[in-house]
């Protein structure tokens, strides 16, 4: 487990550039320049399980999905932020990328601390000190154990069709 | 405790007695809107819709309208593959290239009722908040779920309640109030929030303006820019067929809770511009005049209605445009465009010199039409000036009142209009 950690007011040509926007759609396609405009070891480097923790207003700029879809893809367990852009936030939920909003918890990491995510309990543990975070409704819960609302309206249709 | 208009119509839609900020609440909205991107968006979900269908025909509309008529072979293929899916489903709701700008066909066809949940796959879907409507943005992968499964999620936003008092200076216009407020509160000022426009001077802005002010709230990172529903607004809805009984407005509650209120002097504001490269970088026409333009775009989803082209007519009557200047005029629709020709205004405007393009999106996004070479300068109705968004990265976008821009064609240069 790793703990990336980044600053306010991400944009989204940060986390995923324009320029690759309308020719990358697949997994394949985005991984390599995931974060490039970020941190360009961040592609090579992030684990299944590894958290980001963020600032403000994570996400702001374009709605694109590249950059949810990637970060789902490649195991990030959660993006632990202060603040999170409305049009991330929305991307996120539905690409099954887990959003926590815990500023105490990003205030409280320091380089090397343990993280674990206690979801059910609605809480998070950093360095051993837990912090709660808003309860997410089960409806959000289940799109994320789905990995993503597409794949979540696909069992929906599966059950209501049988 | 009252509740504001967000929580109204969303602890309504989600059949619950009330909703409190940050909730989130599954609903199943009236309309979903998207336009050219619904090639994208079916792209998606091939396999399901063969097999299961569109949930409901009457929840899509679908407006063609940021590249028409198709600008490449590309484009050209993605409108070709939205029309054989609005003929395979038989929606009732899809409007070829050429009818106009998603927003103002989705007022005008009397889709955005008051009190109903519309969201569209473009984020100045919140123009319908103009009549009491909760319009919102969502994304393409929310949309394409939605067209199966007919629900969708919605956070609860908190609310800034903007007051309005006074009233306007001649030659003054909404757009300058809603520039104004972005400069203010900044483009991020309301992310994640309602704002509710309400107050003594709520008549000093007409339905059509009112479009303008709501669709501009997401410039300001607003999810919803809603007005309460007056007499003007029954008015309006009355003209393209909606009667009183066909819909049931909500609006605050007195005792509602804000996240802040802001009280806003019409008589305190002036004429201003959004400077390069941010809707917020806000400055007075006065303190601008002078600087040489060269293209105009009078029009898109935010200014492109029959007063706004009038406003214009009357400025440029009898006048030439600049020679260094193209004057690009973009209806919003082609019922505006066909009672701008009624009304004399569209010939008024050619005579002038102005370049007359087909009711849609035009130069604003960038694709066609006007694009911007490097180093040029255009001052245009539309509600964003990112850098390089209508062409060069190098061009400058200047963002103004129908007014600012119709005086700036015959000048060459910012202007404003001469006093009579």
């Amino acid at each position: 487990m790793r703990v990336w950690r980044y600053g306010d007011d991400i944009d989204t040509d940060m986390l995923f550039p324009g320029m690759y926007a309308h020719t990358c759609a697949t997994i394949e396609e985005i991984r390599p320049h995931l974060l490039e405009g970020l941190d360009p070891t961040f592609a090579a480097e992030v684990r299944v399980g590894d958290f980001l923790f963020v600032g403000c207003n994570f996400g702001c700029g374009s709605s694109r999905e590249q950059p949810a879809l990637g970060l789902r893809a490649v195991g990030v367990a959660a993006v632990v932020g202060e603040s999170f852009s409305r049009s991330f936030f929305r991307a996120a939920i539905n690409q099954g990328l887990l959003l926590i909003e815990c500023p105490q918890a990003v205030d409280c990491y320091e380089e090397g601390m343990e993280v674990r995510l206690h979801l059910a309990q609605g809480e998070i543990e950093v360095g051993g000190a837990r912090f709660g975070f808003p309860a997410l409704p089960p409806e959000i819960l289940a799109i994320h154990a789905a990995g993503g609302l597409l794949e979540y309206a696909r069992a929906w249709l599966a059950t209501r069709g049988a | 405790m009252g509740m504001t208009f967000a929580e109204k119509v969303l602890a309504r839609a989600a059949g619950k007695d009330r909703v409190v900020p940050g909730e989130i609440v599954m609903v199943r909205p009236t309309h979903l809107l998207t336009h050219d991107n619904t090639s994208a968006i079916i792209g998606k979900i091939g396999p399901e819709l063969d097999q299961y269908g569109v949930v409901d025909r009457d929840l899509p509309v679908i407006v063609l309208d940021h590249a028409i008529p198709a600008c490449d072979e590309k484009t050209a293929a993605e409108h070709q593959r939205v029309r054989a899916f609005a003929r395979r489903f038989e929606l009732p709701h899809f409007f070829d290239g050429g009818e106009g700008t998603c927003h103002q066909v989705v007022m005008e066809k009397g889709l955005a009722k008051p009190g109903t949940i519309v969201v569209g796959s473009d984020s100045n879907s919140c123009s319908y908040g103009a009549v009491g409507c909760f319009g919102t943005g969502i994304d393409r992968t929310g949309a394409a779920a939605l067209l199966l499964t007919g629900e969708t999620w919605l956070r609860v936003p908190s609310t800034i309640r903007v007051v309005l008092e006074g009233k306007f200076q001649k030659g003054v216009s909404p757009k300058d109030f809603a520039l104004t407020l972005a400069g203010m509160i900044g483009a991020d000022g309301a992310n994640y929030m309602a704002l509710e426009f309400d107050g003594p001077a709520l008549g000093e802005i007409g339905v059509e303006d009112r479009i303008t002010v709501a669709n501009m709230g997401v410039e300001m990172g607003a999810k919803v820019a809603a007005f309460p529903v007056d007499e003007q607004t029954e008015a309006f809805l009355h003209r393209i067929g909606l009667r009183r009984y066909a819909y049931e407005a909500l609006w605050a509650d007195d005792d509602a809770e804000y996240e802040q209120r802001i009280a806003l002097r019409l008589d305190k504001i002036e004429p201003v511009l959004a400077l390069p490269h941010a809707v917020d970088n806000v400055s007075p026409v006065s303190e601008n005049l002078g600087l040489p333009i060269q293209q105009a775009l009078l029009g898109t989803c935010s200014n492109g209605r029959l007063s706004d082209l009038k406003t214009a007519a009357d400025i440029v009557r009898g006048k030439k445009i600049h020679p260094n200047v193209r004057f690009l005029v973009l209806p919003a629709s082609r019922t505006v465009l066909l009672e701008a020709m009624a009304q004399g205004y569209v010939r008024t405007l050619l005579e002038a010199g102005a370049v007359l393009l087909p009711p849609g999106c035009g130069p604003c996004h960038g694709a066609h039409q006007g694009v911007l070479a490097p180093g040029e300068r255009c001052v245009s109705t539309a509600n964003r000036n990112l850098r390089g968004r209508m062409g060069s990265a190098s061009a400058e976008i200047l963002l103004a009142s129908p007014a600012t821009v119709a005086a700036s064609a015959i000048a060459g240069a910012i202007a404003l209009p001469e006093e009579d």
